[in-house]
């Protein structure tokens, strides 16, 4: 489990348990996972649905790239990226991000570097249901200032 | 070559790809899309701001004056809004 783009929901524990105890040494001393969730509001209105749409084959090559730059970057053990497609409702499971190292340091900013990249480099799009009518997302500039950091 | 569309260019657009023969006096990005806003006027009004555009060939993000190839994919997009 490194990159998966899919429809299913995932389950937490298992990317943790991989990123534990990975198939060769050597083992972690922090793991560091973060999820990303359908909010229930979008600019004071409830949101009833959300379609992620994504470009299949560049989706792929770029969180591959992303993981890739993570892992030269920081003496990581591990590193997983896994992002759903689709319809998904409130409160659903968007996107896991997850880095394993030695030290807690590396895992923490090696999770961070790979949400800001994936939030700007990754080819998603969310349309957002608030029961009348979807409506496309529109890109935060503070994604793009988030990303310079790095 | 062919073209994809993604998020509202596709709604504007009517079609998520197409293929169109190379035309060798394209040199880069913005002939062809210079060519595909004759098509229709949802290719005009998709392609209108490119400002409000990504363009990605072969997977990779270029610019409006990259060169293209015969046989590149091209897709064109909106600013990305996962995670």
């Amino acid at each position: 489990m490194t990159v998966i783009v899919t429809e299913d929901d995932f389950d937490l524990a298992e990317i943790y348990a991989k990123l534990r105890t990975p198939k060769s040494p050597p083992s972690p001393g922090a793991v560091t996972v973060f999820v990303g969730l359908v909010r229930e509001m979008n600019n004071n209105r409830p949101i009833t649905s959300m379609t992620l749409e994504h470009y299949p084959g560049m989706t792929e090559t770029r969180l591959e790239a992303i993981r890739d730059q993570a892992m030269q970057r920081w003496p990581l053990t591990g590193a997983t990226i896994v992002h759903r497609v689709g319809k998904l409702g409130p409160n659903d499971q968007i996107v896991a991000v997850g880095a394993a190292s030695a030290h807690r340091q590396a895992s923490f900013d090696a999770a961070n570097f790979m949400m800001d990249f994936l939030k700007t480099e990754a080819p998603f799009w969310k349309s957002e249901d608030t029961g009348d009518g979807a409506e496309w997302v529109s890109a935060r500039d503070s994604d793009d200032t988030a990303k310079r950091r790095w | 070559m062919k073209i994809r569309y993604f998020a509202w260019l596709r709604e504007h657009i009517g079609v998520s790809s197409e293929t169109l023969p190379f035309d060798p006096s394209w040199v880069s990005v913005a002939d062809l899309v210079a060519e595909l806003k004759t098509k229709s006027d949802g290719h005009a009004k998709a392609l209108s701001d490119m400002t409000l555009v990504r363009v990605a060939v072969n997977y990779d993000y270029v610019d409006l004056d990259h060169t293209l190839s015969d046989g590149d994919e091209v897709a064109f997009f909106p600013p990305v809004t996962g995670g």
